[in-house]
Order: C-alpha cells, then sequence, then structure tokens
C-alpha cells in the first residue's frame, strides 16, 4: 500500500492519542511456572519438558513460590496494591503452543492492582498509572514450514518446541495514557525503558528485549479534541525500544490518514516490521476473542500473608528514579546535563566505569563523546557499543598516567570498539604511546628550533604564541605520539623564555 | 426455558473444533440442558451467606521451591504425538493468528 502519510506536526495538531501498554517479561527463575523443568535461555527442542508442562492427562501443576514472590516484589516497585486473595484462571483457546489447549493466567482477580510508575519525558515528569499486573505462564514456541516466509500465512504445518511453554511469564498493563500530543510516541518509550530498569533492579528477569524476555504490545487511538476515544489497534512484535517509539508514531500517522480520507479504523492486531517501521494487519479482534476464562481448578488460590508482604516491601532495593537522582548529585550534574547521559542510554555504563576509578567527568566525557557517536553511527545501543566501562576506565589510566595523550585515546578507543582488545593491548600493538623520553624529545625540540630560526627569533623577542608553529612541528616528527603541553614547555625552556 | 441454546452449542464446538452434526447439535444441547439443570438447582438450595466457590477444599498458598527436577527425554515427550519432525511437534497448519499472552 503506499498511501500519502499526512506530516506528524499536522496529525497532532488536529487529533489526540491515547495510548496504552502491555509488557510481558519472562522471570529469570530457575524453573518454570508450575512444574520443576529448568528455564534457560536456548537448549535443542523439547529437552525441557516434563508431564506437567506437556498438560498429560493425570499431571497437576504447583505454583512455583519464588514466581509469586518475584511478581509481589514488581508489583510493589509499581506502587500497587496486592490482592489479599486471588486465582488462577484457564483462558481456553486453539493454538498448538499451548499442549494443553489453554492457558494458565489470570483474569478478574490480578494478584497486584492500581499502581503508577514515574517517567522522565524531556525533563518532565509523567505519571503512568498501571492497571493490572499478573502471572501466566508463557508458550511455546512454533515454527512454521511450508511458507514462502516462515510466516504463518501460506504455511503448510508447524513444528512445535514446547521448552518455553510454562515459563513464568508477568503482564503488566497500563490503564489509556491520555493527554501526551506530540511526545506520545516518547512516553511509550520512556515508560518501557523504565520498568525495564525497574525490574532489572528487582534481579527477577534479565529483561532483554531482543531475546524476548521483555516483549511489548502497543495499543494507540487517535480522536479530534475533545470527542470520545477513537477505536484502537494493538501492535505486536515490538522488539526495541527504539520500535516501541516508532510504533506509536508509524500508527498515528496510518490512522491519521485514515480518518483524514472519512474511512474508520478497525478494532486489530498489527504486526510492526522492523525494516520498514510500519504496521500491517494480522488478526481482527471483533471475532476472535472468546476465551472462555473459568477458575483453575488444579491450583488453589493465594492469599499472600501481610506480613510476607511487608517484609519484601522493606527489602526493595533503591529503585532507578532515585538511584538516578543520587548519581545527578553525586556527579555534580545539571538536570540538562543529567538528561543528556539518559537520553544517551549511559547512566549505568558511567557508574560502572566510576566505579573502576575513573571521575564521572572523565567517565562521562568518553561515553557522551566518543563512544555515542560510534554508536549513533552503526544504529546501535550504546551498551552494546563493543566497549566496557572497565575498559574505558582502563583507558582513562593510561591518559592519567601520562602514557596516552587525547587524541591517541582516541585512537585507541576505535580499536577497542573493532575488538582489537584492551587499552594496553592496542596501545602496544599500534606502536602508539607518549614519547616521555625526555632525550628523545628534546632532540625532536631543538631539532625543530634549528630547522625554524626565524620563528625561534620571535618566541625568543617575546611572541610566546608562534611557540604554536614549533609544537607543531614536533608532533609532526613524533607522529603526535607527545603531549603537546610537554612538548611546548620543553621548547620555551630551550629557548630561554618565561612561559 | 433451556438452559443452554442449540446456537451455544454449535458455537463451543467451533471454538473447540469439534465436527458436530445437526443430529449431535439436538442431542448435546439435550444432554447439556439436563446437566445445567441440575447445577441450577444447587445454585437455588444455596443461601445468600454461602460465597460462591471454585474449590472443594478451603486450601490456599500451595506452593513449591524454585528447584529443577529431571524432564522427559525427548523420546519420551514424542512418544504420544502423532507425528514429528526436527524433534519437535508437527502439526496441521493454523490458520487464524491466535497467540494467548
Amino acid at each position: 500500500m503506499t498511501t500519502t502519510l499526512p506530516a506528524y506536526d499536522e496529525v497532532v495538531a488536529r487529533y489526540e492519542p491515547v495510548i496504552g501498554l502491555e509488557t510481558h517479561v519472562e522471570l529469570g527463575t530457575n524453573t518454570k511456572m508450575f512444574c520443576g523443568c529448568p528455564t534457560d535461555f536456548g537448549g535443542e527442542p523439547n529437552t525441557r519438558v516434563c508431564p506437567v508442562c506437556l498438560g498429560l492427562p493425570g499431571s497437576l501443576p504447583v505454583a512455583n513460590k519464588a514466581a509469586i514472590e518475584a511478581i509481589i516484589r514488581i508489583g510493589l516497585a509499581l506502587n500497587c496494591s496486592i490482592a489479599e486473595w486471588c486465582r488462577f484462571a484457564r483462558k481456553n483457546y486453539f493454538y498448538p503452543d499451548m499442549p494443553k489447549n489453554f492457558q494458565i493466567s489470570q483474569y478478574d482477580e490480578p494478584i497486584c492492582v492500581d499502581g503508577y510508575l514515574d517517567v522522565e519525558v524531556g525533563g518532565e515528569t509523567v505519571r503512568i498509572e498501571i492497571e493490572r499486573v499478573h502471572l501466566e505462564e508463557d508458550t511455546g514456541k512454533t515454527l512454521h514450514v511450508g511458507g514462502a516466509t516462515g510466516r504463518i500465512h501460506g504455511a503448510t504445518e508447524s513444528l512445535v518446541d514446547y521448552n518455553r511453554a510454562g515459563i513464568p511469564l508477568v503482564e503488566i498493563v497500563t490503564k489509556p495514557i491520555t493527554g501526551t500530543g506530540a511526545l506520545a510516541p516518547d512516553v511509550a518509550r520512556a515508560y518501557v525503558a523504565e520498568l525495564r530498569d525497574v525490574i532489572r533492579t528487582l534481579g527477577v528477569s534479565d529483561v532483554r528485549m531482543e531475546e524476548g524476555s521483555l516483549r511489548c504490545d502497543v495499543n494507540t487511538s487517535l480522536n479530534l479534541p475533545g470527542a470520545e476515544w477513537g477505536t484502537r489497534t494493538e501492535t505486536k512484535n515490538v522488539n526495541s525500544l527504539r520500535s516501541v517509539e516508532r510504533a506509536v508514531r508509524s500508527e498515528m500517522l496510518r490512522q491519521a490518514s485514515v480518518l483524514d480520507a472519512g474511512g474508520r479504523i478497525t478494532q486489530e492486531t498489527r504486526h510492526f516490521h522492523e525494516d520498514t517501521g510500519d504496521t500491517t494487519p494480522g488478526r481482527s479482534k471483533e471475532t476472535a476473542t472468546d476465551y472462555r476464562y473459568f477458575p483453575e481448578p488444579d491450583l488453589v488460590p493465594i492469599a499472600p500473608d501481610p506480613a510476607w508482604v511487608a517484609e519484601l516491601k522493606a527489602a526493595l532495593p533503591e529503585l532507578p528514579r532515585v538511584h538516578r537522582r543520587r548519581l545527578q548529585q553525586q556527579w555534580g550534574l545539571s538536570d540538562l546535563d543529567m538528561q543528556s547521559v539518559l537520553n544517551a542510554g549511559a547512566v549505568e555504563l558511567i557508574e560502572a566505569t566510576v566505579a573502576a576509578g575513573t571521575t564521572p567527568a572523565a567517565a562521562r566525557k568518553w561515553w557522551l563523546g566518543e563512544l555515542s557517536r560510534r554508536a549513533n553511527e552503526s544504529g546501535v545501543e550504546l551498551a552494546d557499543i563493543g566497549a566496557t566501562p572497565t575498559q574505558v576506565a582502563e583507558l582513562q589510566g593510561l591518559v592519567d598516567a601520562g602514557k596516552l595523550n587525547d587524541k591517541m585515546a582516541r585512537t585507541v578507543l576505535e580499536g577497542v570498539v573493532d575488538g582489537e582488545g584492551s587499552p594496553t593491548e592496542i596501545m602496544t600493538s599500534r606502536g602508539l604511546e607518549v614519547v616521555s623520553d625526555t632525550g628523545a624529545l628534546t632532540a625532536a625540540v631543538d631539532e625543530a628550533i634549528a630547522a625554524n630560526p626565524g620563528i625561534a627569533d620571535k618566541i625568543r623577542s617575546g611572541k610566546v604564541a608562534a611557540a604554536g608553529a614549533l609544537v607543531g612541528a614536533v608532533m609532526k616528527t613524533t607522529r603526535g605520539q607527545a603531549d603537546a603541553k610537554t612538548v611546548r614547555e620543553l621548547i620555551l625552556e630551550r629557548l630561554g623564555v618565561q612561559g | 426455558m433451556a438452559a443452554i441454546s442449540r446456537e451455544e452449542v454449535a458455537h463451543l464446538a467451533r471454538l473447540s473444533r469439534l465436527a458436530v452434526t445437526e443430529e449431535e447439535l439436538d442431542t448435546f444441547a439435550g444432554q447439556l440442558d439436563v446437566i445445567l439443570q441440575a447445577v441450577a438447582q444447587v445454585g437455588e438450595v444455596a443461601a445468600a451467606d454461602i460465597p460462591p466457590t471454585s474449590h472443594s477444599v478451603p486450601l490456599t498458598n500451595i506452593f513449591r521451591e524454585d528447584v529443577v527436577t529431571p524432564c522427559l527425554t525427548p523420546q519420551e515427550v514424542l512418544s504420544g504425538a502423532p507425528d514429528a519432525e526436527d524433534q519437535r511437534f508437527r502439526v496441521p497448519r493454523i490458520l487464524s493468528e491466535d497467540v494467548a499472552s
């Protein structure tokens, strides 16, 4: 379809977006939700299954206490109320990703309700209301064969691996988010990023979007100012923070073009495409939802002991927002400077670099400067750039020790990013080291003075600024491997001039 | 009035992918109706002070520790499968893209 999309500015001038996010987080427990099968990523197909997660007759599920504890901690960190009593429910549907033909989930009695998460967007705090946080089991993986593209359409059969079936999955659902206007895509991204950080801080999941341990569905609708909310679509397959932002934006543009042409939005599931950044329709929701939920008869209700909940609450770690505020203070950054650190996704990287012995200013310089530039160029997240906080600290250590000047340090850092080894290894292998041997340096200085008698005279007569030309000459003969400040001092000293 | 209609039985059969003939619809609708009427009678007896319940025993918080237990071998796993390929269950193509969660 090649419809011309309206400009984003025009869309947000005419329409108000309402967004909502459903996030699924695979918990990092040792075992599955209702049986003792291991949960680690990878593994040969169907090697991590047992009668319970296969749904064989006579098998009985038993809830994993660590998963219950993890979801209560997530709920508490998201300022939710924890239910005093709740049940699991059966969600019945016909699809082979669960061998039982149903998924154990929660329906009208989620374990955590009515919370919120504050996120920072453009220096402002936006409170995202959380509707519910519930526990369910993940599904198996289906591989569609016979079709042209590995997708379900055109496939003649499906191959199913149940290793993932039964892994504890937490679903976090926001209330509809209104009033964000043009910032809706940024708010969606900031929310998922903050949620990811909170859950990582709790240590209950590795929350890696690319491995699918954090997955996100994005609901979007548009309405005219003052009018009722529009029909929403649900975009699935949103697998990175950047995709969350792009998915909201592209869906706003698409819906606006439909509405502008006098059309109506169909309530449906849409699929996000990483390559093109747009969405295509999937299943229509209007006919598909009849899951016949009922209380799970094989599992007894959960009634968390209030004393246990209070204990878990008291033991929550410092949450990212509070942690960031403390770091900002420690690092002595303005709100604006802190914002640029946050935007670059550099908080943890700088923190770890500082922990490895670098000053906050130097750590920030590398991560926001050279490394951010490289990350932007390659289109990767800063954390995946290939340089580690330890390596950056090592590099700065070499600078502080006078072994590398700033320019050489940049070259070494390029090598680190390109995977050539540690800063010290690269310094050696590339023959980069500040010429600190004063004898060699003095010889180079004398040579430069002898070759440029006119300039030397100028300096002798007090025109100290002319020394720059000689510094340049020395840097050239030492192939940049000298410290410019030392060279300058040496020139003035040899010419008997006070700097 | 019947507790379940013929149309509802047909709908449930469709959701469960069960092929049910016209005659069977009449039979099952009648049989299910008898069961539902019997359950409804229990509901009439239950007084206002009896809360609805989903479990027959008043237990809560039955948990297990997060400890790995042995799995089946892939051979055992697939032994009951009508068809398998590459150590995976092989199932006919699915037309509607319906996924849980």
